[in-house]
């Protein structure tokens, strides 16, 4: 247990975050891996977790009927895959495939949900961090959907 | 190390030698992308060649359609070839996209300022390109990587729209393959069987491998992607006055005097293309310029 939290204490996500947190959330992380090509999560099935990635690369895919899956954004390395275990009805929205061998802590969003509401502190810590990244994937989507590099008419 | 890196405008004087375009033969055709294609162009006349530094713009004339202003993409080291890549986007651009080897084209230039290529020497240079961005600054690449000793990490950061839009693929491998530049590609949107990174470019910024208090970057791409990778070298620790953009405005005379490429005080074609981007963040931000 010590080795797994001095381990999740290095991701991105924790840096800088008070050392008793981290103590307190190893006990909802686990080691995961994927193989190249294997699906990590379903669109609709419920989002139990979500995935500090520790090593390779993942796709979040959406598959539009009679088209073939679109990559809408990669995740690698000191990356998060995932928010909806945060956000009721806890359902995957798109689909997350890895691309090639990927390794990760998965974070047991029940446990984080129930560690949250003991200690708000921690919630807020938690809530912070991910509205950075709920932030900055808007502001991606925003550019994405802006089509920058299309000819402008 | 230099603590206040500008770049400057060349003497009204020395740019505006001619208004007279001296003719070049097409010598190659590349069609780069669905939309995009390269030009290399070889003087008719048995003068110098045309030596230009990195960032330079020509005006290209396309007989009997009209001049455009293109921007260099070729090594400033091999100056006997003239190399524009661009897009069939426009009247003239169009037209220019049909021409073929042995056809001629009337070139005026070299204009504008160049990247800070020197001035960067001792520091780590971070080049973020988006689409058809990268054109402009492939020479700076070249002169960075010709002269490599001099610079700390070069990291190239290319964000296009997909992969099939991806400019200079061949070249781009090739550098990726060098042990002394980071080469790091991604895609606004992908289908398999792509296996690289999909993502706007402003995502590669924070985890790419450079020192930000000892980094230079020269950003050229559509004015939004510059302004939103700007926000992200600002957050990583790059200062303001370290950062370089290549703006684009509708030039025509290329000197400074005709006053459509205005951009608030500034004429683009002259004080620019390239500028610190304190020179130019104020007047990014006005909707109507």
């Amino acid at each position: 247990m010590e080795t797994l939290e001095r381990v999740l204490s290095e991701h991105a996500f924790f840096a800088g975050m008070d050392p008793e947190y981290v103590h307190l959330l190893v006990g909802c992380a686990s080691n995961v891996r994927f193989e190249a090509g294997s699906f990590i999560f379903r669109q609709g099935e419920e989002a139990r977790d979500f995935y500090l990635i520790r090593q390779g690369k993942a796709a979040l895919e959406m598959a539009p009927p009679n088209r073939p899956p679109m990559m809408i954004q990669t995740v690698s390395e000191g990356d998060v895959l995932g928010w909806s275990w945060l956000i009721p009805p806890h359902r995957w929205r798109f689909d997350a495939r890895a691309l090639e061998l990927t390794r990760a802590f998965a974070m047991d969003g029940a446990c984080l949900r129930q560690k949250c509401g003991e200690d708000p502190r921690l919630g807020y810590e938690l809530l912070r961090r991910f509205s950075s990244i709920i932030a900055e994937r808007l502001e991606a989507t925003c550019l994405q959907l802006m089509d920058v590099y299309a000819i402008q008419s | 190390m230099p603590s206040n890196l500008e770049v400057a405008a060349p003497p009204l004087e020395a740019a505006a030698t001619t208004m007279l375009p001296r003719l070049f033969r097409v010598q190659r055709y590349l069609q780069e992308t669905d939309d995009t294609f390269t030009l290399e162009l070889g003087p008719l006349d048995d003068g110098a060649p045309l030596a230009f530094a990195p960032g330079q713009f020509n005006m290209l004339y396309v007989f009997g359609v009209g001049e455009v202003p293109i921007s260099i993409s070729g090594d400033p080291d091999k100056p006997g070839v003239l190399v524009h890549t661009t897009r069939a986007v426009g009247t003239v651009t169009r037209v220019m996209a049909r021409l073929r080897r042995g056809e001629l084209i009337g070139v005026r230039g070299p204009y504008g300022t160049p990247w800070p290529v020197d001035q960067a020497e001792g520091n780590d240079v971070v080049i973020v390109a988006g689409g058809i961005g990268l054109a402009p600054l492939r020479p700076a690449l070249y002169r960075l990587l010709a002269q490599r000793d001099r610079f700390g990490k070069v990291v190239l950061l290319y964000g296009t729209r997909t992969p099939e839009d991806i400019l200079y693929r061949k070249e781009l491998e090739r550098w990726r393959a060098r042990f002394d530049v980071d080469v790091y590609v991604t895609v606004d949107r992908a289908i398999a069987p792509w296996r690289g990174s999909v993502g706007v470019v402003t995502h590669l910024i924070p985890k790419a491998p450079f020192d930000p208090l000892s980094s230079v970057a020269l950003i050229c791409g559509p004015e939004i992607m510059m302004r939103f990778s700007v926000f992200e070298l600002e957050k990583r620790g790059v200062a303001a006055d370290r950062i370089f953009v290549s703006l684009e405005r509708n030039m025509k005379c290329g000197v400074g005097t005709c006053g459509h490429c205005q951009f608030g005080p500034l004429f683009v074609c002259r004080e620019g293309p390239v500028f610190a981007y304190p020179r130019v963040r104020d007047w990014l931000a006005v909707r109507e310029l």
